[in-house]
């Protein structure tokens, strides 16, 4: 099962490398967030995923998921999600301002000479 | 161990007075005068806490009295206080000389709130014993380094804030991984445990590939050489305040964090890490050196006198002797101070004339005589000149170095300090001498009161570098013996 998923979000960091690679903004906080989804994962896989009730605790029940994964990753889901939202309104802004959404029209700082 | 509610207070203090800044809505005065005690209570809780380390040893507060490795740790060794004492101080001046110089549109949008939740980002990464509260202060004070390099809205920002976010966001995805990484391996967060385990595991090649992708995630933060690319085009970009508190603040936590992950996890992995470190450092110093000859602009030249300091400081920690790593430290500090001290120098030039071109510029020392000699003097202390701040550093560093072996490092920062006199003493020639221009002369008394204050305190720190030896001692202690720092949280 680890193995899999470690495969699955191999593919997905590839894809999000390809598509910050990309020209167009848009595709590029598309890539930045699939990257956080896979990286997401791997924080998942990395507490091994041997069968186990969900860490809520009950009598009875004797083997639980590793539960710390879990609050780090919730964690570092709402900081991706606002820092994509961020990022997604200064892309907004800078179409309004600029006229494009082509990263290699951006001609920032002034070059000597 | 000593437990004390006092370490929390650098962290939260900032916190709340952000929160009262929300509050206040577009009262520019009245946020300037809250921003201003707020940091200036921060300032005096920091140096108490300063005093109680120095006097009593290592302070240790476990939150919602959990056992250690269990709960989240707040740990404030020499080294910790001695950095949230300097960032807190660059802080205050900093916010004093944006008085004048930030504009009042830019008060009034939330840049006091900004600053704030950027010192309480950098005071939390300094102090925080646990490996992913380190992630969570390092995305805090970069959502407000975003904000505050955002802020204003002119088109340069708007290009130049898109790559650093997104390399920032990429690094900071990585930082995650690695974090997972070493956790699947160690099954601990806890940074005095996890240095406690790693050291007991047999097989070192994982430890390897963490501690290099560690590597590759801080060097992204602190400007590194092949992950500098970022740095000169971000950092251009923003307002003199904002560049002056990016360049000598957020580049240094993650020299810290390297500091911290490598003397605690990876000081034992062998001739890669150590070589591959080493390597990366050397070509800092050597490409930040062609940025700073080749450029005539003088943001340019100190932008990239900022990769040489890091590079220098990074070889003070690879070395990993005793006066190698208080080379770095007294390097470390020097340096905080003195790149502010410069920007701000930088700064008051930039408002009298509004041009960054050197070779545009000339003759201002007939009107501006004070701000002429402490340029100079800025300059000399950057470079290292023995009574000023900067020799000491260096010295140890180069001393380690030819005590190891390492004589290509050492002639490596000897050239560097050349290069760096150089670059700073051709913008001096330029900008103070020559044919003189005229020009309409601004308010600048707030901007020069703060920038002398600033330089007078790296002064200060060179002169008395002597009586602060056994702070910078202790502060080097718990990096070059790791075990003081583990023993210190009790970890068994």
């Amino acid at each position: 099962m680890e193995i899999l998923m470690i495969i699955l979000s191999g593919i997905l960091v590839t894809c999000g490398v390809y598509l910050i690679l990309s020209k167009s903004l848009l595709r590029i906080i598309i890539g930045s967030s699939i990257i956080s989804h896979a990286v997401n994962l791997l924080l998942l896989t990395s507490g091994g995923l041997k069968k186990g009730a969900s860490p809520i605790y009950e009598k009875h029940q004797q083997v639980y998921a590793d539960p710390i994964p879990q609050a780090l990753i919730l964690t570092a889901i709402v900081i991706s999600f606002a820092v994509t939202a961020f990022f997604l309104v200064l892309a907004f802004r800078s179409y309004k301002e600029l006229g494009t959404d082509n990263i290699s029209d951006y001609k920032g700082v002034p070059d000597d000479e | 161990m000593m437990m004390n509610n006092l370490i929390v207070f650098p962290i939260i203090i900032p916190a709340i007075t952000a929160i009262i800044l929300i509050c206040i809505g577009k009262k520019p005065i009245l946020k300037r005068i809250v921003a201003f005690c707020g940091t200036l209570i921060t300032l005096f809780i920091t140096l108490f806490q300063f005093i109680q380390v120095f006097n009593h040893g290592t302070m240790v507060l476990t939150l919602g009295n959990w056992k250690i490795p269990y709960s989240i740790v707040l740990v404030s060794d020499m080294l910790s206080a001695l950095l949230v004492l300097t960032t807190t101080l660059i802080t205050v001046i900093m916010i004093y000389y944006s008085y004048q110089s930030i504009g009042i549109e830019r008060e009034t949008y939330y840049y006091y709130t900004s600053v704030m939740f950027m010192l309480t980002g950098l005071n939390g990464a300094f102090t925080t014993g646990d490996i992913f509260n380190l992630f969570v202060f390092f995305e805090v004070f970069l959502i407000s380094s975003y904000v505050m390099m955002i802020i204003g809205g002119t088109k340069i920002q708007l290009q130049e804030s898109i790559k650093y976010i997104l390399v920032n966001v990429t690094s900071s995805a990585f930082f995650v991984l690695a974090i997972g990484m070493l956790y699947s391996v160690i099954g601990s967060l806890n940074m005095a445990d996890m240095s406690h385990k790693i050291h007991g595991i047999q097989h070192q090649s994982i430890i390897v590939i963490c501690a290099i992708l560690f590597i590759f995630v801080f060097a992204t933060k602190a400007g590194m050489f092949p992950l500098y690319f970022w740095l000169p085009g971000a950092y251009y970009a923003p307002p003199i305040p904002v560049l002056a508190l990016f360049g000598a603040l957020l580049t240094k936590v993650g020299v810290y964090a390297l500091y911290r992950t490598y003397s605690l996890f990876f000081s034992q992995t062998g001739v890669i890490v150590h070589n591959i470190l080493l390597i990366l450092a050397l070509l800092t110093i050597i490409f930040g050196c062609i940025g700073a000859l080749a450029y005539h602009d003088m943001k340019k030249i100190i932008i990239y006198n900022i990769m040489i300091a890091i590079g220098v400081i990074i070889v003070g920690l690879v070395l990993f002797t005793k006066d190698a790593t208080i080379g770095g430290i007294y390097y470390l500090i020097h340096d905080m101070i003195i790149k502010a001290s410069l920007f701000m120098l930088i700064g008051i030039i930039m408002k009298i004339t509004h041009e960054t071109d050197i070779r545009k510029l000339g003759g201002l020392i007939k009107d501006y005589p004070l701000l002429g000699v402490t340029y100079f003097i800025a300059a000399l202390s950057l470079a290292g000149i023995p009574p000023l701040s900067g020799f000491y550093g260096k010295y140890f560093i180069v001393k380690a170095a030819m005590q190891e072996g390492y004589i290509i490092s050492a002639i490596v920062i000897l050239l560097s300090s050349l290069v760096v006199l150089y670059s700073v003493i051709t913008i001096f020639l330029h900008v103070f001498f020559g044919t003189g221009q005229t020009y309409v002369k601004p308010a600048i008394n707030k901007m020069m009161f703060a920038a002398v204050t600033m330089t007078v305190i790296a002064i200060l720190f060179g002169v008395m570098s002597e009586s602060l030896y056994p702070v910078i001692e202790k502060a080097a202690l718990s990096i070059h013996s790791p075990e003081t720092y583990v023993k210190a949280l009790g970890v068994k």
